[in-house]
């Protein structure tokens, strides 16, 4: 597929998406968004997670808020048109500038406000905030001069990593970034906060459908259960396998290492059934109709909106079938 | 006249103050320690049950789907080992149940009803002081969010924010959306338990559960249950879970033809909960031999 083509691609989803949240407001409550409506609500609400993070719901994506005494770090910005009520929702959290963005990923429902919640903040030394993702958030985001490009210029990354992981330090706490290819998307970036004892997953998990695997971004299902295996290891629970570690879905509500080992076993299953499905010969609309995900469709599943479980199982399908089941690579 | 009236009324509002107040005070009490007695289910409730028993059990398909290929080598996996009995299922275990009650130090008021279980060491709050449940994007637990009240006699327990973790202990799920309301009913020294535990995701309609405990003088002495988990399985690849594909476990059908069940039966669903059912199980087929 040609760069352009993808690029079409993508412009498409967030084309939809936009649709489908101005569809939703117009409609109020007509589900035409993934999740549940008190996500995608404009509604802004705000939940303390642990330690020096909070949760911020309502803007599309989840939104996540660090602050201390050197500033604000604020993971994923949710769609644009409820930034103004994001930023709004920061400044109750803390007066201290924005001092850093950092996206999971570079869907418009994680990275819409990035512009606005940037120009809001600043370094130290009065330069832009910096926006930390991964080098393929900005391939994603930005386009070849002349190009039309996926979101304005001041809301790409400017702080991006290539390399497995990136830390750095602030408020009181270190802050990691592990890289997982191939998952959600191409570019997606788990964050730790470590003191605080909170990851941050993005879309790579999800509590309220089946993971979204974005084929045509570089998405695959190996690399989802690959980070979903590795939230499983940074993750450690307090007692009787709950609490210790927080873990704020992309989507959803907040969990702990027993909820993401129960997704991670989910897809993980589905997976292997596919997998023996396509070494039967069966096609994909043999598949589908077999229901290699009824045991989950009542609580993952949906028949409409942009993330049906027909294509769950079709992009799992297509997935194994053009990369074959790849090896686990941790 | 006038005069004759308000004392009326204030004589009315001091036999409403005075009834409230005996009421009140008149509450009976759970406080103390409790054993369960096990004749009620046993089966299900110590040996356990055997693979492929959904007797009873108003399944979805897909929760009975999720049962039949479920491998029990998935507990095996560490993060599996030290999960807890959640609260619609841990009372029917053994345990020892310890309940107390958590007071205002000023007012004396009641704030809560706390239970600690000793199997895995959970302890349960039940919020009698009026607070909301949490909200949909709070974190879900094992003992989950719960709010109680009186009724009469009996205290009603309604919880929420529910883990994932099971019906029945051979592979029957649950799921996070499951919801329970309990009533807690004392009989001089004998507590009845009774769960009504909904689930849209697993369960077509509610399931109804209920056990006894007796009320204990003497406490037992251990209440404590440490668990960390082992590598019981070496060199097993990071993304394996255990789980039969569909149809391939080797445990189908083999409840239904050992006890001599009709596999309909067998399979569970609303209408086998049912008396009428009886008249239906006499006209069903005698269940077939396993393949393997």
């Amino acid at each position: 597929m040609g760069i352009v083509t993808a690029r079409r691609i993508v412009v498409g989803i967030t084309l939809m998406f936009a649709l489908a949240v101005c569809v939703r407001v117009e409609s109020q409550g007509r589900d035409t968004f993934p999740g549940p409506a008190w996500g995608r609500s404009g509604d802004i609400s705000v939940f303390h997670v642990q330690g020096n993070v909070d949760l911020l719901v309502g803007a599309g994506g989840n939104i996540v808020v660090q602050t201390g005494d050197e500033g604000v770090l604020v993971v994923d910005t949710g769609l644009a048109m409820y930034a103004d009520k994001v930023l709004a929702a920061i400044r109750k959290l803390s007066d201290k500038p924005i001092r850093y963005v950092v996206n999971t990923h570079f869907h418009a429902d994680h990275t819409g406000g990035n512009e606005v919640i940037g120009n809001a903040g600043s370094t130290t030394q009065g330069n832009p905030t910096p926006i930390v993702a991964h080098e393929n958030v900005l391939t994603r985001m930005s386009a070849p001069a002349g190009e039309r490009t996926l979101a304005p210029t001041a809301a790409w990354p400017t702080d991006s990593y290539v390399t497995p992981s990136k830390d750095f330090f602030f408020n009181n706490e270190p802050i990691m970034l592990f890289h997982d290819a191939a998952a959600h998307t191409d570019g997606d970036s788990i964050v730790l906060f470590r003191r605080s004892d909170v990851l941050v997953a993005g879309d790579l998990f999800v509590t309220t459908n089946y993971p979204v695997i974005d084929l045509a971004n570089g998405g695959g299902v190996q690399g989802v259960i690959n980070g979903l295996n590795r939230l499983l290891d940074l993750a450690v629970p307090q007692h009787e396998q709950e609490g210790g570690t927080y873990v704020v879905a992309g989507h959803g509500r907040v969990a702990d290492e027993a909820d993401v080992l129960e997704y991670r076993d989910m897809v993980t299953i589905i997976r292997d059934r596919v997998q023996d499905m396509i070494d039967r010969r069966l096609t994909v609309d043999q598949i589908t109709a077999a229901r290699p995900t009824l045991d989950y469709d009542l609580r993952y599943g949906s028949t409409t909106g942009p993330w049906t479980t027909a294509m769950f199982i079709e992009a799992v399908y297509k997935d194994l079938s053009t990369r074959g089941r790849r090896p686990s690579t941790r | 006249m006038r005069a004759r009236q308000a004392a009326t009324i204030a004589a009315l509002c001091v036999v409403v103050l005075v009834s409230t107040v005996c009421s009140a005070s008149a509450q009976i009490s759970l406080v103390g320690e409790w054993t369960p007695r096990y004749h009620e289910d046993h089966p299900d409730r110590i040996p356990g049950p055997e693979p492929g028993d959904y007797t009873g059990l108003p399944l979805t398909a897909g929760a009975r789907l999720a049962a039949d290929t479920w491998n029990a080598s998935r507990l095996t996996l560490p993060e599996h080992q030290c999960k807890v009995h959640i609260s619609p299922y841990i009372y029917r275990g053994p345990n020892q149940l310890r309940i107390w009650e958590e007071r205002d130090p000023f007012t004396k008021k009641l704030i809560a009803i706390k239970n600690y279980i000793d199997t895995y060491e959970q302890e349960r709050t039940i919020w009698m002081d009026g607070r909301p449940h949490p909200p949909e994007w709070a974190p879900h637990t094992w003992m989950g969010f719960a709010t109680g009240q009186w009724d009469g006699d009996i205290l009603v327990v309604t919880t929420t924010h529910i883990k994932q973790e099971w019906v029945r202990r051979n592979g029957v799920p649950n799921s996070d959306a499951s919801t329970m309301v309990e009533h807690f009913i004392r009989h001089g020294d004998t507590l009845t338990h009774v769960v009504q535990w909904i689930d849209p995701v697993v369960l077509t309609e509610p399931l109804v559960r209920s056990e006894d405990f007796v009320f204990n003088d003497r406490t037992r002495g251990d209440w404590l249950w440490p668990c960390e988990y082992v590598d019981e399985v070496a060199d097993r690849p990071r993304d394996q879970v255990p789980h039969y594909l569909p149809g391939k476990s080797p445990f189908l059908g083999e409840y239904a033809y050992r006890h001599g069940i009709p596999v309909d039966a067998a399979n569970g669903g609303a209408e086998t909960m049912y008396p009428e059912y009886i008249d239906k199980l006499h006209t069903l087929p005698a269940p077939p031999k396993p393949t393997r």
